[in-house]
């Protein structure tokens, strides 16, 4: 099984503890990850700002970069969604479609393909789990409460593999947090405000880390919190499930 | 021009306001959720229905000659309306036939939809809406924040002060059973005196000719029930099939709407009583047209249920008159650009794209998909911002070079330069309320190449 990691433009640059994490949990499963140096980005910051008809130069390099791969992994429930709705290019379709059929979110892989029932990690903490949107309602990796439907929740069924991992309850469980993009910005006042309120439900329930399956949700999260000096911290999922070490960076 | 971002702005310029209009939502969709939990098959009586609309919708034409047949053949007359401003003067002509300058009228967003109390009133005619909550709205001179909830912006202290000025309550009123009562009082002197009043059309039912109307005060049956002239204002989309599909639609309405389990009256009019004059309006608006996109038509299976607003956490953030339309909330940002796409070019942005709404739609619209959709009509068509224009071609340009992407990358440049919530602004908002994290010394991407290979 030849699987390649795709590491979004953000977390490469921002969180290389997190992408870190993630390569080295999927070695740790006896797989051979490559990961093509010539990456960038999966193409959403443009098409959700309605440029998806700008995108052709990414998706095409995207297409190009991944193409030998039997899967393509990524740390991020958002960017997965979006690879597998929109990829497209005009010079290589059939491949590019295809393709999507392949693209899976980190949990996802860890749960439906590669079947992990143990996790040798161990994290002593009380931890908020953010159900970020796309994972969740786009990619179905838990249930979401809008449905009259039986409940799972991948994230939280690995989080339960990890030794001391007290999951808290939220007051509600699968709201949006308001980063959406563009939207952070374009609509900051309704942004902020949805991402303060996430904050407090999980700082409420006496969290010590909010973890999710997406660092986009978590980086608008970590700015608030930073910014109202909270000692709530975010944390991705794979840091948890690989076991936290000291920085590597 | 109104833009949404500005109008939630200064809706949070009120925190503790926003957290109260929050929490009154989001208990009603939790109301929702519990109605909802209850029925086992209720995701197959989603489908169920969204199958009957998708039926409806594609074969418009002949459902809506069978229902004209069948009603002319019951006693209503029919008429048919292009657009907002016909649908007026219809109404219009009807009251002027039976001299006629005082009407009372029922909920109806249609009527909100053509402006229609104003257009009377430039003519002369007075018009009273007996909902309370669209009362409230009326004697305020503001437009509903919600389709199913006009006045939920309002606190009931609030309301107390618009019934003091108006009605004439005690001064400092805010107990909801005696605000209730005043309007009552007040109300009932308008039925028995009115003699025309105008309703609404939840559904209408092609096989029968016949109208239902769904309402928690009974206020339509009272206006329609005393009155001389019956008008009956509908969208063409509120056609179903046959009477026996009701038994879907209105197990699903109320409870998506408030959690209530039916309406307190679903009242079906089918023929006008001796002596009385049914008329019954049909709307296009913009339907046709809207019918005509692809992308966007099966949004006309709305049946106005408004749990896509009670959910949407921007809706509760935002309040109904940042949407700047008559139909707020995710439904209403991608029906409003199908009438003007440059006036609502902002709806469509003001979405994260949760998908919560296209789960709890009870006919399940793909309402974040069409908001997605629509963002890209809108750019193509030119209504998007120039600057934001040129800030995409040079993101897309840089996310497409990878030596480009490289270079610019050094110590997180990119990121800062062209990731969305940097784009396009010299004062970057993000920075207002929030922190960015400080760039790490290496990217993956220079850790890999030093570790792995
Ligand atoms: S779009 Fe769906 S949820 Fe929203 S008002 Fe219409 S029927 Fe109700």
């Amino acid at each position: 099984m030849k699987v390649g990691l795709f590491i979004p433009c953000y977390v490469d640059q921002f969180y290389p503890n997190a992408a870190i994490a993630t390569l080295e949990l999927l070695e740790k499963q006896g797989i051979a990850v490559g990961y093509p140096a010539r990456q960038t980005c999966c193409g959403q910051p443009m098409a959700n700002s309605g440029y998806e008809h700008l995108t052709e130069g990414c998706n095409s390099l995207f297409v190009d970069n991944f193409a030998g791969y039997d899967y393509i992994v990524t740390p991020s429930g958002s960017c997965a969604l979006h690879l597998k709705e929109h990829l497209h290019t005009k010079k290589n379709n059939g491949v590019a479609l295809g393709m999507r059929k392949k693209i899976y979110e980190l949990t996802e892989f860890l749960t439906d393909v590669l079947k992990v029932k143990k996790l040798d990690a161990k994290f002593p903490h009380r931890v908020g789990l953010h159900q970020s949107c796309h994972g969740q309602r786009g990619l179905k990796l838990a249930q979401m409460t809008e449905l009259t439907a039986a409940p799972f929740s991948k994230p939280a069924a690995l989080l339960g593999m990890v030794e001391g991992v007290e999951l808290v309850p939220l007051t509600r469980p699968d709201e949006c947090c308001g980063f959406g993009g563009t939207f952070c910005v374009a609509e900051e006042a309704v942004s902020v405000k949805m991402g303060k309120d996430r904050v407090a439900d999980h700082e409420q329930n006496g969290a010590e880390y909010i973890t999710a399956a997406d660092l986009s949700c978590l980086m608008h999260m970590e700015g608030i919190l930073h910014r109202k000096n909270s000692s709530v911290k975010v944390i991705h999922i794979a840091e948890i499930l690989n076991g936290v070490k000291e920085e590597v960076v | 021009m109104k833009h949404h971002a500005d109008l939630a702005e200064v809706f949070n310029k009120d925190e503790e306001r926003v957290d109260w209009h929050d929490e009154t939502l989001w208990w009603v969709r939790q109301k929702r959720d519990k109605a909802s939990h209850q029925i086992p098959d209720w995701e197959e009586l989603r489908e169920t229905a969204s199958q009957i609309k998708l039926n409806v919708l594609s074969d418009l034409a002949n459902y809506l000659e069978q229902f004209e047949k069948q009603a002319i053949a019951n006693g209503v007359t029919v008429h048919w309306a292009a657009d907002a401003k016909e649908h007026n003067q219809i109404v219009h002509a009807i009251l002027q036939e039976h001299g006629i300058t005082q009407m009372v009228k029922s909920k109806s967003m249609l009527t909100e939809e053509c402006h229609l109390n104003h257009y009377l009133e430039e003519q002369g005619i007075g018009v009273i809406d007996s909902d309370l909550g669209e009362r409230i709205v009326q004697l305020a001179n503001e437009p509903p924040s919600h389709i199913v909830l006009p006045c939920i912006h309002k606190k009931k202290e609030e309301i107390g002060e618009i019934f003091h000025e108006h009605l004439g309550s005690k001064k400092g009123e805010d107990d909801p059973q005696i605000l209730t009562e005043t309007a009552r009082t007040h109300l009932r002197s308008t039925f028995l005196t009115r003699k025309a009043a105008l309703t609404g059309v939840n559904f209408a039912v092609a096989e029968t000719g016949e109208f239902v109307v769904c309402t928690n005060e009974g206020n339509a049956d009272m206006g329609a029930h005393l009155a001389d002239v019956h008008i009956a204002s509908m969208g063409i989309e509120k056609l179903i099939p046959q009477r026996k599909h009701l038994g879907v639609f209105l197990r699903l309405l109320t409870r998506s709407a408030t959690g209530q389990p039916i309406t307190t009256y679903s009242s079906h009019f089918k023929k006008p009583r001796p002596g009385q004059q049914m008329h019954l309006i049909l709307v296009d608006n913009g339907r046709s047209i809207q019918l005509g996109r692809e992308d966007f038509r099966n949004s006309l299976k709305c049946i106005r249920c408004g749990a896509c607003m009670n959910t949407c956490p921007v809706y509760r953030r935002s309040g109904g008159h940042s949407y700047h339309t008559a139909v707020a909330g995710p439904i209403g940002s991608i029906l409003a650009p199908n009438l003007d796409m440059k006036q609502y070019a902002d709806l469509p942005f003001a979405s994260t794209l949760c998908g919560s709404c296209s789960n709890v739609c009870p006919v399940k619209i793909d309402i974040h998909d069409q908001l997605y959709k629509w963002r890209q009509v809108i750019i193509k068509e030119g209504y998007g911002d120039k600057k934001k224009t040129l800030a995409m071609q040079a993101m897309a340009f840089t996310l497409s070079n990878p030596s480009a992407y490289r270079i610019a990358g050094k110590a997180g440049r990119v990121v800062m330069k062209y990731a969305p919530f940097a784009v396009n602004n010299s004062l970057n908002p993000w920075y207002k309320q929030r922190d960015m994290p400080k760039p790490p010394k290496q990217s993956f991407g220079e850790w890999y190449s030093e570790h792995r290979k």
